[in-house]
């Protein structure tokens, strides 16, 4: 009796609870007092959670043996650090390493006369598909590119760096569906934002400008001086001008951020000032080149600052240098960072820090990254588990977790399972690229696709990804159930499951299907493991890092 | 505040005892609301290029600024021609499967529509349409979620539903939407095995109360709502044939909730590739390929749902418009005002509604843009209000009209 009624208050407060819940995504409050500190292997867990993407067998051990402010040196210096294992696993990506200039060779866009034979019905898609097998076709490009971003996601010893690499392409998004950026996909990445992920902001700010796919996703290799006549070509004659695009959004999504400051005005003369920046033969070279003709060459006026007339192509430079020098930047990019390593809605105090060592070093990602990773607020026990991981990050702890291993064939697998649950790796079309805010990735159906994909993986399901669950639970007696999930817990989730959580999974080990008997029915023959290790992935806990 | 639990959804406090029972009564609880009223709200992102959805050819302005894009007046006869609609407004001819919609009055335009914060970036201004205020950026919920909030609590998963890769801001806030790419994909898939399914469930019942368990209760109610509704098999009616694209199959999907009677009341999909800043094309071309898609879908969702679409009205609505004139490369920049479209039942249609304001130099805002002179909120609230029987003031809090309703619904 006297439990029922407990059962009943309780109930009515957690409905009381319920009417007053918030429903932001878990989002640290700002603390009066400072919260407590993450220690101990839970503060190594924390930090293989934020800086790699997710901990495998046996990295807890070494990161306590290593230490963890070595292990965190060793992975701002990602040169340091040996990966020829990951690169032996992309040799066979060969689009991987193609310069644009062959890619376009290697994979010529579809003959006119062949699309038109298709659609008067003259050729069947049959016969068009031999003619122009998939496997000639520049969407290669970009699929490789996905194996790729995979295999270096569960393989790759460098990860600071591969996580950068995905935030820094996502900054600078461009998006492999449109147009000619099909070809110039993979270059972009290993050209414009791969070697400065770890080196300093302004040198990506220029190595995208530069950028054939950015001038191309964001039509700035279009925009000419009002007056512009095209001398050549099949738009021979005709009048070109200005275009907005890019000025816009190096602003407002690269540089300054929506509320820096900056008016219309300054969109139009950001404008002009990029205007002969644009591509050379974009389709057999691709290359960035600067065309005076194009170019506006009268004065602007940015931000206030006067860029004097006759500048040609140094205007562009010098817009980048007032942008990236500009305080709203620091804190723009300080708060992208703080959101990527602590929480969707960063500390303010800590905005500030990271802000001034942008300043204080021009814009140094190692050190602005230094500076969270020696913050308390990086080590408070709000940040704790306070992220929810994007899909490819779940998709790819998941694999490492299970102690997996993939070849680019997997890879394709598991980029392809990433859209299933919400992100097509490459193919985010607005240029804010994929958002790094819990609310927008947890919804009813991509939940559903995280629990199938789990399953999926943890009974081997997803060819050429190998999983190695019977090493996760060595050494348990395969018919003492309790005894398998406990070592599960402990490897999949670092032992950090919620009471709730381990609650319903031994209950689940009453289940026959889960805890099979042997085939006199006179007990339990041995666990189904990957069934458990399933739905431990599949678990509220593991959607966090 | 409405919570995310269902049960709270069902009627508040009285349903509290059926909290730890199983969900059982979906078929009975929703068979008693299938009559009711749909919203379907369909965003078209990257900012549509009014002027040519729904071209002003009686404005003596618009020759003259648009001279490669502009789309020729309407010419009798001519099918690769603008729609003429009234005489001054011409439909897009890639739109032509909406006039009969149009000519049965079931379709209405308001043109000149859109927000009073003067940004033009896409995000912001998304996200402003989307929250229901503009120019405040600490809206947590969305317009549609208060709509859905403001109405009676009923025993259905299936009140607020996108289809999509991710909840849009309209719908997030404490209602519990539902966002899924996929009806037919929207279960956990083992097979035979149920243990699987009873063991996510379970992880996702117990705990605490934040936003992956609420999101996770709330799934596997509608799981075994849809299964036992068999939604996914519901095959399109009355000949209509979707185009295969996302919106296509959006709509397709939100037609199979309306039809197996879920207590769908607000439902939302979503269209790319709006942004035309090169090559928009006129007649034929980039825009005209996606007007094609747009409309086939709308048109095919009228035609599937038929005598159904009485309790349905479609609301499309874009972030900005675009430049009025052309820019260097065949192409619009962003720009201020554009059209929407108000289709369904109830509409007053065959009519463009709103203030034209002219497009000649001195009529627009800052010197290059489509003025706006019909607030969205005016247009979004009338529809609300009148087809879903919500009260306008929370969902879109500040907003004060300051122009007699259009009466765009009857």
């Amino acid at each position: 009796m006297i439990s029922q009624v407990v059962a009943g208050a309780a109930l009515a407060l957690g409905l009381l609870n319920g009417c007053s819940a918030s429903t932001s995504p878990a989002a640290p409050a700002v603390a009066l007092a400072p919260a407590p500190r993450v220690t101990g292997d839970r503060q190594i867990v924390h930090v293989l959670n934020r800086l790699t993407y997710g901990p495998r067998p046996g990295d807890l051990e070494r990161v306590r043996t290593m230490g963890v402010s070595a292990w965190i040196d060793r992975q701002l210096r990602p040169q340091t650090i040996d990966d020829s294992a990951t690169e032996r696993a992309l040799a066979e990506l060969t689009t991987l390493r193609m310069p644009i200039a062959e890619a376009l060779r290697e994979f010529p866009r579809p003959d006119p006369k062949l699309q038109a034979q298709v659609a008067s019905g003259e050729m069947s898609r049959q016969e068009m598909l031999e003619r122009y097998p998939l496997e000639k076709r520049p969407a290669r490009i970009a699929t490789e590119l996905q194996a790729a971003k995979a295999v270096r996601a569960v393989t790759s010893e460098r990860q600071l760096e591969e996580i950068m690499v995905d935030l820094w392409f996502n900054h600078f998004n461009v998006f492999a569906g449109k147009g000619d950026v099909r070809w110039y996909v993979s270059a972009y990445e290993r050209e414009a934002i791969r070697p400065y992920a770890m080196g300093r902001f302004p040198d990506l700010v220029r190595a995208t400008a530069h950028h054939p796919a950015m001038l191309f996703y964001l039509d700035n290799w279009l925009s000419a001086r009002p007056d512009f006549i095209v001398p050549a070509g099949p738009n021979r004659g005709r009048r070109a001008g200005l275009n907005e695009n890019y000025a816009r959004e190096l602003m407002e999504l690269h540089t300054l951020g929506v509320d820096g400051g900056y008016t219309q005005r300054d969109v139009t003369e950001v404008a002009r000032a990029f205007t002969g920046w644009t591509i050379d033969r974009p389709q057999t070279d691709g290359r960035f080149v600067f065309r005076p003709g194009m170019h506006d060459t009268g004065e602007k006026i940015v931000l206030g600052r006067r860029i004097p007339a006759g500048g040609g192509r140094d205007d562009g430079e010098r817009v980048i240098e007032i942008l990236t020098h500009h305080p709203a930047t620091a804190r723009f990019i300080a708060t992208k960072l703080a959101r990527r390593f602590v929480a969707d809605t960063p500390p303010p105090a800590l905005v500030t820090k990271v802000a001034d060592t942008y300043t204080s070093t021009d814009g140094d990602i190692p050190a602005m990254l230094r500076t969270i990773f020696e913050s308390p607020e990086f080590y408070s026990a709000d940040a704790y588990g306070a992220k929810i991981k994007k899909p490819f990050e779940f998709v790819a702890s998941a694999v490492r977790a299970l102690g997996g291993t993939t070849d680019a064939q997997g890879g394709m697998a598991l980029a392809r399972a990433s859209a299933e649950i919400g992100e097509p790796l490459y193919q985010a079309q607005p240029p804010t690229g994929y958002a790094d805010r819990g609310e927008v990735w947890v919804n009813a159906g991509a939940l559903l696709a995280r629990m199938n994909f789990a399953l999926g993986l943890a009974s081997g399901r997803y060819p050429h990804v190998s999983v190695e669950i019977p090493a996760l639970v060595a050494g348990a007696e395969p018919s003492a159930p309790a005894a398998v999930l406990n070592r599960l817990l402990t490897a999949i989730v670092a032992d950090q499951a919620g009471p709730e959580t381990r609650a319903v999974l031994a209950a689940q080990l009453g289940e026959p299907q889960i805890t099979r008997m042997s085939p006199d029915d006179r007990g339990p023959a041995n666990t189904d493991v990957a069934k458990l290790a399933a739905l431990v992935i599949g678990s509220p806990e593991f959607q966090r890092r | 505040m409405i919570t995310r639990r269902t049960f709270v959804k069902a009627g508040g406090c009285a349903l509290v005892a059926y909290a730890g029972a199983p969900r059982f009564l979906f078929r009975t609880a929703h068979a008693a609301e299938a009559s009711g009223k749909v919203l379907v709200a369909v965003f078209q992102r990257g900012a549509v290029d009014g002027l040519s959805m729904v071209t002003p050819h009686g404005d003596p302005g618009y020759a003259g600024v648009r001279p490669t894009i502009g789309l020729q007046p309407p010419g009798r006869g001519e099918s690769e021609r603008a729609v003429d609609l009234d005489g001054f407004f011409a439909l897009h001819p890639a739109l032509a499967p909406l006039v009969p919609l149009w000519s049965n009055r079931a379709l209405a335009v308001v043109h000149a529509c859109g927000s009073p914060d003067t940004t033009r970036s896409h995000f912001d201004a998304q996200d402003y349409m989307e929250t229901g205020t503009p120019g405040e950026k600490a809206t947590a919920d969305g317009w549609l979620a208060r709509a859905v909030g403001t109405r009676p609590a009923k025993s259905t998963p299936f009140r607020a539903v996108a289809i999509g890769p991710a909840l849009p801001r309209a719908l997030r806030g404490g209602i519990g939407a539902i966002s899924m790419q996929s009806l037919e994909r929207f279960d956990v898939r083992a097979g035979a095995d149920s243990t699987a399914r009873a063991g996510f469930e379970s992880l996702y019942e117990q705990g605490v109360r934040d936003l992956l368990h609420g999101t996770g209760r709330e799934t596997f109610d509608a799981v075994k709502m849809l299964r036992s509704a068999g939604a996914a098999r519901i095959a399109p009616a009355n000949g209509a044939e979707y185009p295969r694209v996302p919106l296509g199959e959006a709509l397709r999907q939100i037609t199979q909730l309306v039809k197996a009677d879920v207590g769908l009341e607000v439902a939302f999909a979503d269209m790319q590739g709006w942004d035309t800043h090169v090559g928009q094309g006129a007649e034929r071309g980039q825009l005209a390929l996606r007007f094609r898609d747009f409309g086939a879908a709308l048109a095919a969702f009228a035609q599937d749902l038929g005598d159904k679409m009485s309790d349905v009205v479609v609301l499309t609505m874009s972030e900005f418009g675009r430049t009025v004139a052309e820019n260097g490369n065949r192409g619009t920049d962003h720009g201020h005002a554009t059209a929407m479209l108000v289709l369904g039942g109830g509409v007053r249609g065959g009519r463009v509604y709103g203030q034209w304001p002219g497009l000649a130099h001195h009529q627009l805002f800052e010197g290059r843009d489509l003025a706006v002179t019909t607030d969205f909120r005016a247009l979004f609230a009338e529809v609300a209000t009148r087809h879903l029987g919500v009260p306008a003031a929370p969902l879109f809090p500040g907003f004060r009209p300051t122009q007699p309703p259009l009466n765009i619904l009857a």
